[in-house]
């Protein structure tokens, strides 16, 4: 019990705090995931987004030695030409090469990943940048690195840097809402009615590139990944409403990355490593529970069918 | 659904279509007519689903060209609705049946723009068209196979187009939902529109449509059913798959052709 208490005491949410930053930042991840990721997921590209995410280190890097700052206007456009690229390849690969999709997939990103590896190690002293912050983010140092204008101390900078991510890709969501729905559910017609099907395949390929070069600064490629994709689909499994989708998707991340934070306190580790396990922890809470695709109303649903087989087996 | 001036609604030249350097639709010349019901019918492999593919632009083409209202394809789809395989789209997709059939408006909104009210009127009256509408609020997933069918007729209607293209709408519906789709069929034609329509059911195609076009690669033979859909004919589609056909040539003899429309 005192244990615990004292614990809480350490824990605070508090407007301006590390904490409150911490798990703003984290949120601002989650929202600015979700409103792209849910499209991935319903695209069924869930893996590309992995991709992408890995993929974009030698833009990093490259843009790095190019601009020779840590500014994310170089960064973004770096990694958005390799978030492009990645998705090209992987189109080329799958279309000419033969290859299936997930195939092609797993040879075009980690072939790009490896590249990055190798352009950190041996540019590691010319480029304020290592490994294990790429992997793992450092989400912990996010409220010291401070933006501040005319000496006024506005907050930490990957706050202000998550923020217009996730308001830019808002406006994406909500200006493309409706070439985007048609594009996922039915490509072909989409095509037929004149809609530039390629077009918005890669303006959500940048967003997706966008989100992830400034997320992983913060939180790293695993949080991204699981960003991205995790929470979207656990809200996949609980409405089969598209809009609701998106909203519980950065509901989920919301509450990955503020249940992850406690569980990082409480267990003294990887504050990244525990929202990306909490957001785990909520999907698999949505597939055994949810109400209509969850393990639990199947099972409830089917048994219902063995009793009354004559009143439900009947389909209009 | 204004017939204005007639035309031709759809005009194939030179057709050749490839997939991985194999031939599936070589040199086909068409000229569809206006305000008929029109089968396309073949084989397994045949290129029914890739002609109306070319036609709408959706696969390559290795040759040849296609007209629509004498128009090159491109600028002259918009006047042309079409319907794509049920199978081809997901529909555990997170929707419901208004909203898929209000996907038709989409050809209309601007660039960055949102169905009015006008466009959730259209769709509608077209769930209504195929007695749907008090499945507007249904989540496609809950919909029968019939219905989904039905779901993706009326998103075609919404379009308001003079040409249909539909791949397979008869495939895997129950009778009910059959003869509905033969019902607005009909009334399409009766308003000038025109239809060409995949079939895979031998047996009804003299019973509902106007035209027939034999397919298997190339034309086999392509005008009215009374004319075109033969025996012999069919014998060159299908080869050697005789024991479909001798039931079909059954029919056809026993068939009554001077109760039909040209």
């Amino acid at each position: 019990m005192n244990g615990w208490a004292q614990r809480f005491d350490e824990v605070s949410f508090a407007p301006g705090t590390d904490g409150f930053w911490i798990v703003l930042v984290g949120a601002l991840v989650a929202a600015a995931c979700s409103f792209v990721g849910c499209f991935l997921v319903l695209r069924r590209m869930s893996m590309l987004g992995d991709a992408i995410s890995h993929a974009v280190l030698p833009g990093i890097v490259l843009a790095f030695l190019f601009s020779g700052s840590r500014e994310i206007l170089p960064m973004i456009l770096g990694a958005g030409a390799l978030g492009l690229l990645t998705a090209f390849t992987t189109d080329l690969l799958t279309r000419h090469g033969k290859l299936p999709n997930d195939a092609s997939i797993g040879v075009t990103f980690t072939f790009l990943f490896a590249i990055g590896v190798i352009l950190v190690s041996r540019f590691t002293g010319q480029v304020d940048l290592d490994l294990d912050c790429v992997l793992y983010g450092e989400i912990l140092y996010a409220p010291f690195d401070t933006l501040k204008l005319n000496g006024a101390d506005l907050g930490p900078r990957s706050a202000w840097v998550m923020g217009t991510v996730a308001l830019a890709n808002l406006a994406f969501l909500l200006l493309g809402w409706s070439r985007l729905k048609v594009c996922a559910f039915d490509s072909a017609l989409a095509a037929a009615l004149g809609v530039n099907v390629v077009l918005w395949h890669y303006l959500l390929m940048a967003f997706v590139s966008m989100t992830t070069v400034a997320a992983f600064e913060s939180v790293g490629v695993i949080l991204v990944v699981g960003m991205l994709i995790v929470p979207a689909n656990t809200a996949y499994l609980l409405t089969d409403r598209l809009w609701l989708m998106h909203a519980l998707a950065v509901l989920a991340g919301v509450l990955s990355a503020l249940g992850g934070y406690l569980l990082a306190t409480a267990l003294n580790g990887s504050i990244a490593g525990a929202m990306a396990t909490v957001s785990g922890l909520l999907y698999l809470l949505a597939a055994v529970f949810g109400p209509r695709h969850g393990v639990l109303s199947k099972q409830i649903h089917q048994r219902r069918l063995r009793t009354a087989p004559a009143a439900d087996s009947v389909s209009g | 659904m204004s017939p204005a001036v007639p035309g031709v609604p759809i005009e194939v030249h030179d057709l050749t279509v490839a997939y991985h350097h194999r031939p599936v639709l070589w040199d086909i010349d068409l000229q569809f007519p206006e305000g008929k019901l029109i089968a396309v019918v073949g084989p397994n492999g045949a290129g029914k689903s890739t002609l109306i593919k070319a036609i709408m632009g959706l696969v390559p083409l290795a040759s040849g060209h296609v007209k629509i209202y004498g128009k090159p394809a491109e600028e002259g789809r918009a006047s042309v609705a079409y319907v794509p395989q049920r199978g081809s789209v997901d529909w555990d997709f997170p929707t419901n049946a208004l909203d898929v059939v209000l996907m038709g408006r989409y050809g209309h909104l601007p660039l960055f723009g949102r169905p009015r009210r006008r466009d959730k009127e259209i769709a509608r009256q077209s769930l209504e068209k195929v007695g749907m509408l008090e499945f507007a609020n249904r989540q496609i997933s809950q919909l029968s196979g019939g219905q989904q069918q039905r779901v993706f007729l009326a998103r075609a209607l919404t379009q308001q187009a003079r040409v249909y293209l539909m791949d397979e709408p008869f495939a895997g519906v129950d009778a009910s939902t059959e003869r509905a789709i033969v019902t607005l069929l009909h009334d399409l034609r009766e308003q000038g529109g025109t239809l060409v329509v995949v079939h895979h059911d031998l047996q009804t195609v003299p019973q509902y449509f106007d035209h027939v076009l034999l397919l298997n690669l190339r034309t086999v033979a392509f005008g009215p059913v009374a004319e075109v859909f033969t025996a012999q004919n069919l014998q060159k589609t299908y080869g050697g798959q005789l024991g479909v056909l001798t039931e079909v040539g059954e029919r056809l003899r026993n068939t009554d052709w001077s109760r039909r429309r040209g």
